[in-house]
């Protein structure tokens, strides 16, 4: 589904990502985990075209879109739920989500904008409560739905979200996680970066562990769970025994 | 949503018409020259909203757009080119029916190029000069587009100033009218010319221009490329992710809102017959970018009002050789106690102080 070769990415002359390679494979629900300043952000950016990459190779389904614009990458069927939810504070939810299927609907006319709400509505209940209502005066909570619905609205065929649970309460994070695993189930892959390893690992099916724009560690999510370092680093295990 | 934008624009059809009849019966027909004059820059101001308002950017050129439309308009239907008819270039376009000959003032041969057709001429050189200037400075992000239109209006006022085709700081005089319609019957003809027999049709003239270039607005603004804007102007890197081309739709809308200011500056010009430096000067694109903050930024209806009035009282002289200082002023009030336009300004909050800016902040946070 999407293979990242030797990147390597930043701002100006501040090189962020150094030579990080890895993939998604369909279907699979893959993490990215690291601390604040490691690069996630950067990374998720440089794939969706927000940040030019400086060297290496980015491919999507078989595509390479190394140098593409983000609309473009956005229409191949990858699409990012940015860091912080930047839902359109000042427009209705609705707006917000068939903004979302801005590319759906060039492709395939208002019909499919419209079935697709509907879906949206379905797996986000609370959305369709809430549709006329200004996306900014939404709870924390429920600007990650939207967020998240608003991706979802270009039918993608890879949905990278940036650090969803960010500043929600433990509760609300559970639902979240809970979507994003109901989204593998039914045939979506995902690119999940965060901060809250534990949660994230364990409803992935792989992990990478970045670190000062590197790749350290990677493997099933399990293996990372068991992993002393990553335990130590990521999950707050002190080792004191 | 629809209906109350049909229903809003009737109402200001209406209102043209009995402001018109208020006139013939007042017998206060003098109005209508200002009215008119005020509908041009209308027309230019709510062009300039969609960008400051929509696309987030602001434009210090808008007056540079104006002037590329009045001055080419001017330049071409007065310039004679008899001595040049033997050319290839002007012989085509005669046989084009691009150009009309007659007779000057002292009885001299004339021949000038067709006021339609200096008029697709102008407009497309605004078009041009938008899209070249609005290429390499939109696809950044903040604030450049002003700075790169404020050279560019300074540009033009200096080109005005300096070359002779367009008058030095004369300028150009004696236009002629601009007919739209020959006359059919005893209807018409309809010209757009300072005559005063034909101030009521100038009047309409003016006024149907701007209800149409408003209906195009709106319109556009309640279609997917409006909604497109404002996510734009909400944030424009999660626009960007859900795909909209940024970039493209803010070079779009510059390059449409500088049609908008050239239509203005050549129908302004004809009517007027003649046009100046002062029109290109850099404190008419201050006064156009203060109009759209009047209005409220991000709204077509408050900066149709607020330009039509404050033009409409400028040009009626009401304040004197304060005028600049007038539209500076209020540009530093609205910021200060209005940034939502005067139409949503709470009076009661203004004489409270700080507490309107306040409100603004918490309702974007």
């Amino acid at each position: 589904m999407l293979k990242v070769r030797n990147l390597d990415a930043g701002y100006g002359k501040l090189r962020v990502l150094k030579n990080i390679s890895l993939h998604v494979d369909k279907g699979e629900i893959v993490t990215m985990i690291g601390a604040n300043g490691a690069g996630k952000t950067t990374l998720l950016s440089a794939i969706i075209g927000l940040v030019r990459a400086g060297s290496g190779e980015i491919v999507f389904r078989n595509q390479d879109c190394t140098k593409k614009a983000a609309r473009w990458i956005v229409a191949a069927g990858c699409v990012l739920v940015p860091e912080g939810r930047q839902v359109f504070a000042t427009m209705s939810v609705e707006e917000n989500l068939i903004l979302g299927g801005y590319v759906l609907q060039k492709a395939e006319g208002k019909r499919a904008v419209d079935k697709e709400l509907g879906h949206q509505y379905e797996l986000f209940p609370v959305l369709r409560e809430r549709s006329r209502q200004l996306a900014g005066t939404l709870s924390g909570g429920e600007q990650q739905m939207l967020a998240m619905g608003r991706a979802l609205m270009s039918r993608p065929r890879l949905v990278m979200m940036d650090e969803p649970s960010t500043g929600l309460a433990p509760l609300v994070v559970r639902d979240i996680f809970r979507v994003i695993a109901r989204l593998r189930d039914e045939g979506s892959t995902v690119l999940l970066v965060e901060q809250n390893a534990r949660a994230a690992l364990a409803i992935a099916d792989r992990g990478y562990v970045l670190e000062t724009g590197k790749i350290i560690v990677q493997g099933p999510a399990e293996d990372l769970l068991a992993n002393q370092d990553v335990q130590r680093a990521y999950l707050g295990r002190e080792k004191i025994e | 949503m629809r209906d109350s934008k049909l229903l809003k624009i009737a109402l200001l059809i209406v209102l043209v018409i009995g402001v018109q009849e208020l006139t013939t019966v007042t017998d206060t027909q003098y109005y209508l020259t200002q009215l008119t004059m005020s509908a041009y820059y209308a027309l230019l101001v709510i062009g300039l909203a969609v960008v400051m308002g929509y696309a987030g950017q602001i434009s210090l050129g808008h007056a540079g757009f104006f002037a590329i439309g009045g001055y080419l308009s001017a330049a071409l239907t007065t310039h004679n080119l008899v001595a040049l008819q033997a050319n290839p270039v002007i012989h085509g376009l005669g046989s084009l029916g691009m150009l009309v000959s007659g007779q000057d003032i002292y009885g001299e041969q004339l021949l000038v190029v067709a006021p339609w057709a200096a008029c697709i001429f102008a407009v497309l050189m605004a078009a041009i000069i938008a899209l070249v200037i609005g290429i390499p400075v939109l696809k950044l992000k903040g604030h450049y587009l002003a700075m790169a239109t404020l050279g560019f209006g300074i540009i033009i006022y200096r080109i005005g100033l300096a070359t002779e085709y367009f008058g030095e700081a004369d300028g150009i005089s004696e236009v002629p009218g601009f007919t739209l319609l020959p006359a059919i019957g005893s209807f018409g003809p309809i010209s757009v010319s300072g005559d005063f027999g034909l101030r009521v049709e100038n009047y309409y003239v003016a006024w149907g221009l701007l209800v149409i270039g408003l209906w195009l607005l709106l319109n556009l603004i309640d279609s997917r490329v409006g909604r497109a804007l404002r996510a734009i102007h909400g944030s424009e890197e999660a626009a960007e992710a859900v795909g909209i081309d940024t970039a493209g739709f803010k070079l779009k809308v510059f390059v449409l809102s500088a049609v908008y200011a050239a239509f203005a500056g050549v129908f302004l010009t004809h009517y007027n017959g003649g046009i100046g430096p002062s029109e290109a000067s850099v404190m008419k694109s201050v006064r156009y970018v203060a109009l759209v903050a009047v209005g409220g930024m991000a709204n077509v209806w408050g900066t149709l009002i607020m330009g039509v009035g404050l033009t409409f009282l400028s040009l009626r002289g009401v304040f004197g050789s304060y005028d600049d200082a007038v539209f500076g002023a209020i540009l530093i009030v609205v910021m200060l106690f209005a940034p939502d336009g005067i139409l949503s300004m709470n009076v009661k909050a203004l004489f409270a102080g700080r507490r309107t800016t306040d409100e603004h902040e918490a309702k974007n946070a």
